[in-house]
């Protein structure tokens, strides 16, 4: 560990102080085995990173081919609409300043239909809004379609047969491995596909926010996530560059689970905002569940912090530990034994079953949900001030 | 303690966290590429500024991240933002180096996330691009972090998720990616391979101690070039071991 002010190659930061034949004390950059003075390492760092080899100047490109499509044509389960999408806002949002507290009963009774295409903000177990996910599962709100960056969300929803239909980016538990409740419903033929990557589908949701049709990007090309997604190219008449086209996504519903919300729906998020500000305004209808509902004076105070403000939003639900047994950052950490016991549930059908039976169906809604996981099981995932 | 063999995964750790240098910034993925920076930053390179693909920036990582969304991973960083700004960023050609793993690679470098088997009937549905495909996209240079078994060494990935070479020399610009981008290293728990830049296919350049290029050969799924000088990657040492087990990861979530 080098000593902390000890002058680091500013570059690739492996210094060492060396003492040389003549008994004068160096400091070497390692890598280049050369004596370098603090001074010379501040002024000319040793460029560690080096661009990759290229062959020369490249040839003027071909017109890029249409993805190699296997058929038949990927599907767009959402097709853009950005002139609906205006009309809806002008016509069907009320952006009266009203309290809209509500729990997630009456939150997903209102704003989850049949057949909606929905979507919730997550990065993997962290911030999802599992109250209102474990209420849409209990409610049986069938033929979804569904934005999936998920975990533990579109297994509850995909095990219960909720879901037709998933525009899909990601859906597996990094260091615990796969989701085999998303791998017997794949394999089984179950559910229709559309795969994108993290960033088109936030870019998706970018260009609907702009009220835009599409997005042109530079990710997914030349691959087989291209080739299965609705994603087009086209040249750039600018550049002449060959671009991806991301169609605008609008949900129809967006569930989003933030650390404080007052009444009206104004959101603060603590640390990382993932997608949050994107969907926050490429859905029709807007959830909010809320580990603190807060008074409308934090957000006057801070107004920079708000990252959802109210007129977005559809309905407020306050949700203690509602991303249980997921986490919200710097209020209480995972669940790691709850997670793992879910996991191996998840193996067979029938304990996947049993496992949604008990936490699912056999509770009647979020308060009941924390009283079977127990108060004291909960307190120890508390976050105390000096783990932060 | 420290006299216990290396196991795979620490030996991957202890080679990836090389190459990670300075003050550049490194996109990394979901498990050993945390365990690889975790170590340079604690080890090598308190300069370094790892990027996480939901908006962590520039954390310390004195805890490891489980995942790349949760509090570590921006514990203490110089910002917590979103994931446009941290793509974006990318795209605009900010972050240097993608750290990346993969159920299968093939001889370009092409990464295999989404299915085993045909699409339409797979034996296996794996997770799918994450943010994988944006990495090996968008960054200047994608270092390639796997095990090392022939089931993962295929000719051709079943499944072209995230783009290496695609298929040679120039088909990542005559598909539209950025020039000057593409992998750099696969790193394994045998070898390290750079990418011949003629033939743009995976070449041996280091065996760790031990091995032989046979036993590469055996547990690689296609013929590969071998570099004019082969070198020997140093055995991890006992600092670097010590600081992974007791430091890094003493719960042993990924080691």
């Amino acid at each position: 560990m080098p000593k902390t002010g000890a002058p680091v190659c500013s570059d690739c930061g492996w210094l060492e102080t060396r003492t040389s034949a003549d008994g004068r004390s160096l400091r070497f950059c390692v890598k280049h085995g050369m004596p370098r003075s603090a001074v010379d390492l501040l002024s000319a760092p040793c460029s560690d990173f080096k661009p990759l080899e290229t062959t020369g100047v490249l040839p003027a490109q071909p017109p890029l081919p249409p993805p190699v499509r296997p058929l038949p044509e990927p599907p767009l389960f959402q097709p853009p609409d950005p002139d609906g999408f205006r009309r809806f806002l002008r016509d069907d949002k009320d952006f009266s300043l009203r309290s809209k507290l509500m729990d997630e009963r009456q939150a997903v009774k209102r704003f989850i239909r049949t057949g909606d295409y929905i979507g919730f903000e997550l990065y993997g177990t962290v911030r999802c809004p599992m109250s209102v996910v474990r209420e849409i599962a209990r409610r049986k709100i069938g033929g979804l379609r569904l934005m999936g960056q998920g975990l533990m969300d579109a297994d509850f929803l995909i095990a219960s047969g909720l879901v037709d239909e998933m525009d899909i980016t990601y859906v597996g538990y990094e260091a615990y491995g796969l989701s085999p409740i998303l791998r017997r419903a794949v394999e089984g033929g179950a559910l229709k596909l559309a795969e994108w990557s993290n960033a088109a589908i936030t870019w998706r949701m970018k260009a609907a926010a702009m009220g835009l049709p599409f997005l042109p990007a530079r990710t997914m090309l030349g691959t087989d996530t291209l080739a299965r997604s609705p994603a087009k190219t086209m040249k750039d008449p600018f550049t002449g560059m060959d671009l991806t086209l991301l169609p605008a996504l609008v949900l129809d519903t967006a569930v989003i689970h933030v650390h404080r919300a007052d009444k009206f729906g104004n959101c603060q998020i603590d640390g990382i905002s993932g997608f949050a500000v994107e969907m926050s305004r490429a859905c029709k209808r807007l959830i909010v569940s809320a580990e603190e509902i807060v008074d409308t004076e934090v957000f006057r105070r801070t107004p920079e912090r708000t990252v959802i403000p109210y007129f977005l939003v559809d309905a407020v639900v306050p949700a203690p530990f509602g991303a249980h047994p997921g986490e919200t950052c710097g209020v209480y950490r995972r669940d790691e034994p709850h997670i793992k016991a879910y996991l191996e549930a998840t193996r067979s059908e029938e304990a996947t079953k049993e496992y949604l039976d008990e936490f699912i169906h056999g509770v009647k809604d979020h308060a009941a949900y924390l009283k079977r996981v127990g108060a004291a099981r909960l307190g120890k995932l508390k976050v105390r001030k000096n783990e932060r | 303690m420290s006299a216990e063999k290396a196991n795979a995964t620490e030996r991957l750790a202890c080679t990836a966290a090389r190459l990670m240098k300075g003050r550049t910034t490194v996109f990394i993925g979901t498990g050993v590429p945390m365990l690889a920076a975790s170590l340079a930053r604690a080890l090598y390179a308190p300069s370094l500024i790892p990027v996480f693909e939901f908006g962590g920036v520039g954390s310390t990582l004195e805890k490891l991240p489980l995942a790349v969304g949760e509090h570590n991973s921006f514990r203490r960083g110089v910002a917590a933002m979103g994931i446009c700004d941290v793509m974006e960023a990318a795209q605009r050609g900010v972050v240097r180096d993608g750290f990346l793993g993969g159920a299968q690679i093939d001889p370009y470098g092409n990464l295999n996330t989404t299915v085993i088997g045909p699409y339409d009937d797979p034996a296996v549905r794996l997770p799918g691009s994450g943010g994988a495909n944006d990495v090996g996209s968008l960054c200047w240079r994608t270092i390639i972090i796997m095990k090392h078994e022939r089931k993962r060494f295929v000719p051709k990935v079943d499944f072209l998720t995230t783009p290496g070479y695609l298929d040679g020399p120039g088909a990542r610009e005559r598909a539209g990616l950025p020039p000057e981008t593409g992998p750099y290293r696969v790193v394994t728990d045998l070898a390290v391979f750079d990418f011949d830049p003629g033939s743009k296919r995976m070449r041996l350049i280091a065996l760790n101690p031990g091995v032989t290029t046979e036993r590469v050969a055996a547990e690689t799924g296609f013929p590969f070039p071998i570099a004019d000088r082969v070198t020997l990657n140093a055995d991890p040492t006992p600092l670097e071991l010590r600081t992974l087990r007791r430091k890094i990861d003493p719960d042993k979530v990924f080691l």
